[in-house]
């Protein structure tokens, strides 16, 4: 059975993207005939395996990691975006390795949604963990935020070599406590910078609330992101501050561009390479936002920003990463079970920011609850039409000339770069 | 929406307002989440548009109890959120009994729906006491019911939310369900009841969040803490076409 499993999963692979479909079935298929596949492979691998897991921010920081580790001349492989779970981790190995099997590389940087990652580890145990963040996304599939604490923990404890964890968020900094084996490296946040990341726990409160306490002394952080520019950001390690160039947008990014030099530097540092550090900052200077978070399309000659928010964190960081002024925007909410079915969340983030400029055009299947969102902000409302496609058209010509915007749930994402594609380039994902 | 209908002119000076109504919430800090400020958010803005003055107030953990507190709303928590509030609320109870007795409207979801219960008993036996209001009692299970949930009520009409809790709920003797379950599991998975009532206080596991594609209820909670404290309720006439799309929509997805 195991000679024919790679063959047959390519060819299926193959089939599957000539009809333009998704990117799992391949991977289902080696793994339900040669369910040993992943694990045998991703053991050959040098410098093992590195997942990187957490709510907001795995696809860019994965994408980050994977680009400074090339920089430093590695081979790496990665699961492209969209298939962050295990069977999507098959689907890429199958196109990347020979019709034998076989994968030239060093080392696997695979991101993965918290709860498949599970399951991964208990496959594959990774060399490298890091672990970004616990907010409320999803809370309907995963329960309770605390549950979601305790999946990280689990990659944290099946993790054989260095655990990089994020200083600034209590439940994640929380699980260096009852690790035992490994070597454990923080990134962290200047002071200054805290207050733009609303915390969790009073991300609600209301105006006047009092901030919760802090923990008492921070650890040492690896890396530390200690100021963001208009295009540019100071870190340091090492004892230094460098400041670099940034094309990443967004505190949030930048933030997780201190989480991948920790994990990038651990690699290196694990014997993989000798990192060079004019050559890292380079590469990190030129890393461009992960599609959907972000990133910037062109249409009728003017800028079309597409942000992926999938939960109240990352929504209200999107709004104060992404001003309104002088841009159209658009705000498509789905509901399908990659985007979580409760609309709660919606409430748990403030609108107050498009007030002046309004909503232009509302859609997805939950258009109508976006829409009773806003009205209760006291946010003008322009056209609601739930259907993507049309309310698409209708956006991009009532604002024609006008720089656009879309916030988008991650399947409402999927749909508009389909529809996207139709008259601008996007990039294809597989 | 309409310029008669607002308590507040556009200068954010009051205008006319036909009174104050003080709404409560009861620990935002810790017990908030799947968008309970949802709740108070309607409140407060269909107070204004019916033609009164809010004025949100907050209760934490250690805070003094505010005077005249005419609407309470209280939300869920997380396991932890709700060890930390456990021994202020019991140090409250008197005072939230005494409101409710007098008929004082509240609205309590999820983890204040349980502990506003005689008790929650947890998986592992531990009984932890609830202040009482609700002749109703909870056992933690390992079932986490989770889900889209309409619900037949006789006062509100159907009711429209979300689930997500692993506690189940059954009702005693002196409150009555909210409504009975049409789609979704409800208090718990036998008897097809959703929430509970008793006096002016309304019970329910529901998110959505709750009140604002359910007018009807936010519209009593008002009601009755304007009647409770003027004698009438003069209402406006808020502009409720989106939530009632909002309801055409939320009713046709899968559970």
């Amino acid at each position: 059975m195991l000679y024919i499993s790679v063959p047959l999963g390519k060819l299926v692979r193959r089939v599957s993207r000539l009809r333009g479909g998704g990117s799992a079935l391949p991977g289902l298929v080696v793994e339900k005939i040669d369910p040993g596949f992943m694990q045998r492979t991703l053991a050959t691998l040098p410098h093992g395996v590195a997942v990187v897991s957490g709510t907001n921010g795995k696809t860019t920081t994965t994408k980050m990691v994977v680009e400074l580790l090339e920089s430093q001349g590695l081979k790496v492989f990665t699961n492209r975006t969209g298939s962050n779970f295990t069977r999507g981790v098959a689907a890429a190995l199958l196109g990347e390795v020979d019709w034998r099997g076989r994968l030239t590389a060093d080392v696997a940087v695979l991101e993965l949604d918290e709860a498949h990652a599970v399951h991964f580890v208990n496959r594959v145990p990774p060399r490298y963990s890091l672990l970004l963040n616990v907010l409320r996304d999803q809370l309907d599939r995963f329960g309770e935020i605390d549950k979601t604490a305790q999946l990280l923990q689990h990659i944290a404890d099946k993790t054989s070599g260095t655990v990089v964890l994020n200083r600034e968020d209590p439940r994640v900094a929380r699980i260096a406590d009852t690790l035992t084996g490994q070597d454990v490296q923080y990134f962290g946040l200047d002071d200054s910078l805290l207050s733009t990341f609303p915390n969790d726990d009073d991300m609600r409160a209301a105006p006047g609330s009092p901030t919760p306490a802090v923990l008492p002394r921070k650890p040492h952080a690896d890396v530390v992101l200690r100021k963001v520019g208009p295009d540019t950001a100071d870190f340091e390690y090492d004892g230094v501050t460098v400041t670099t160039a940034m094309k990443l947008r967004g505190v949030y990014n930048i933030f997780n561009a201190a989480a991948a030099l920790t994990l990038a530097r651990s690699i290196c540092g694990g014997g993989a390479v000798t990192a060079d550090h004019a050559t890292l900052l380079t590469a990190l200077s030129r890393v461009e936002p992960a599609f959907g978070r972000g990133e910037s399309l062109t249409v009728d000659g003017q800028p079309l920003d597409l942000v992926l928010v999938k939960n109240p964190s990352g929504f209200r960081l999107g709004l104060k990463s992404f001003p309104a002024d002088g841009y159209a925007t658009m705000i498509a909410i789905n509901d399908n079970y990659a985007d979580g079915r409760d609309m709660s969340w919606l409430w748990d983030v403030e609108f107050d920011s498009l007030r002046d400029g309004g909503v232009d055009q509302l859609t997805g299947s939950r258009a109508y609850d976006m829409a009773l969102r806003l009205q209760y902000d006291d946010v003008r409302i322009g056209a609601v039409q739930p259907e993507i496609a049309p309310a698409l058209t209708e956006f991009i010509r009532a604002a024609k000339g006008k720089p656009k915007r879309i916030f988008c749930t991650y399947t409402a994402m999927l749909a508009i770069r389909r529809e996207l594609s139709k008259i601008t380039t996007v990039e294809v994902v597989s | 929406m309409t310029a008669e209908s607002t308590g507040i002119g556009p200068d954010g000076v009051e205008q006319n307002s036909k009174g104050t109504i003080r709404v409560l919430q009861l620990y935002p800090r810790d017990m908030n989440i799947y968008g309970d400020w949802g709740n108070a958010l309607v409140i407060k803005q269909r107070i204004g548009w019916h033609g009164y003055t809010p004025e949100l107030l907050e209760y934490n953990v250690g805070d003094e109890f505010p005077a005249d507190v005419d609407l309470i709303v209280g939300g869920g928590g997380q396991d932890s959120g709700q060890l930390v509030i456990q021994d202020d609320l019991h140090s409250r109870a008197g005072v939230l009994t005494g409101l409710a007795e007098d008929g004082a409207p509240m609205l309590v979801i999820c983890g204040l729906y349980q502990l506003f219960g005689r008790f929650f008993k947890t998986r592992l036996g531990t009984v932890i006491p609830g202040i009482g209001i609700l002749d109703v009692e909870t056992h933690g299970t390992d079932e986490r019911l989770i889900g889209n949930v309409k619900v037949a009520t006789l006062e509100f009409g159907e009711v429209l939310g979300y689930e997500n809790h692993s506690g189940q709920t059954t009702l005693g003797a002196g409150v009555r369900p909210l409504g009975t379950v049409a789609k979704g599991t409800g208090n718990n998975s036998s008897d097809g009841h959703e929430g509970a009532r008793y006096r002016n206080v309304v019970a329910s596991y529901l998110h959505g969040s709750l009140l604002p594609k359910n007018p009807a209820i936010a519209d009593f909670l008002i009601r009755t803490a304007a009647e409770r404290k003027y004698g009438t309720f003069v209402p406006g006439a808020p502009d409720d076409r989106y939530a009632v799309l909002a309801r055409e929509h939320a009713a046709r997805r899968p559970r």
